[in-house]
């Protein structure tokens, strides 16, 4: 296990662009990802951060934590995202209504998963000792499946 | 740190938010009470500009909707001005490009509906 990055952060919004800078500058200059499938990673992981923060909060965990490991490998870079939170079934998420109705507007929360999948080559959710990890995975090359049937794949 | 960034400015009915800064969990409670702030003087035509938005999550994504609900509620709407590919990529994802109209200027965003 070669160039890897661990960082053990507050579960605090506020600390979410220090984990972009991080994943940015694996990305960059680790793993010498191109510009999109950088952002394509910041927002992934930022999603999955917002999501571990919310987890953390839910079981009022008072100065919870969040993990975030970074990793290079072949083909691209591996980010995990942990929390000690309640865990989820992101299998049992409840799609939102098509946006055309307007019953749509109600929904203000649930894009994270379906924007993680669309973004990432792989995401896979496991939860072992308490503790919920969000893998995800992105190489050099841009998924080339149309983004809307991907996100209907979620 | 926040990092936002809130420019109001009206023209033709339309208050225009121009925003700036990274949108995520952290500066969406501001960006929340910023623009709902804006709702409560009774213009409920809100025009979004996103050109100096580095990034945006699917939280601040969550408070746009918020917003364009209420202003809706009020007999407004919320038009975004996108101009960055990556952000316009973000909507198509989560399909809120068919919730909001979106325009690529603040010029356009102005104009009546169907001229």
């Amino acid at each position: 296990m070669t160039d890897r990055i661990a960082l053990d952060l507050p579960a605090r919004a506020e600390f979410l662009n220090l984990v972009r800078s991080v994943v940015t500058e694996v990305a960059v200059a680790m793993a010498d990802l191109p510009p999109r499938r950088v952002d394509d990673l910041r927002l992934a992981v930022t999603e999955a951060c917002a999501n571990a923060i919310d987890a953390t909060a839910k079981v009022g965990l008072v100065g919870g934590r969040i993990g975030v490991v970074c990793e290079r490998v072949d083909g691209g870079v591996v980010v995990e995202v942990s929390d000690s939170g309640p865990g989820f079934d992101p299998d049992a998420l409840v799609p939102h209504p098509p946006v055309t109705r307007p019953d749509r507007l109600q929904f203000e929360r649930g894009l994270g998963v379906p924007l993680m999948r669309a973004l990432a080559d792989e995401v896979s959710f496991g939860r072992s000792a308490g503790v919920t990890t969000v893998r995800l995975v992105i190489g050099p090359e841009p998924d080339r499946r149309p983004a809307r049937s991907r996100s209907r794949e979620a | 740190m926040v990092d936002l960034g809130i420019i109001v400015s009206e023209r033709e009915g339309w208050t225009i938010a121009a925003v700036s800064g990274e949108l995520d969990m952290s500066s969406s409670p501001a960006l929340r009470e910023r623009l709902q702030g804006l709702l409560a003087h009774g213009r409920p035509n809100l025009v979004i500009d996103l050109d100096g938005v580095g990034f945006i999550d699917s939280t601040a994504l969550g408070v746009l909707v918020g917003v364009m609900r209420r202003a809706r509620a009020a007999g407004g709407d919320v038009r975004l001005v996108c101009t960055t590919p990556r952000i316009a990529q973000v909507l198509e994802i989560t399909r809120l490009d068919q919730a909001f109209a979106t325009f690529t200027s603040v010029d356009g965003a102005v104009e009546p509906l169907g001229l």
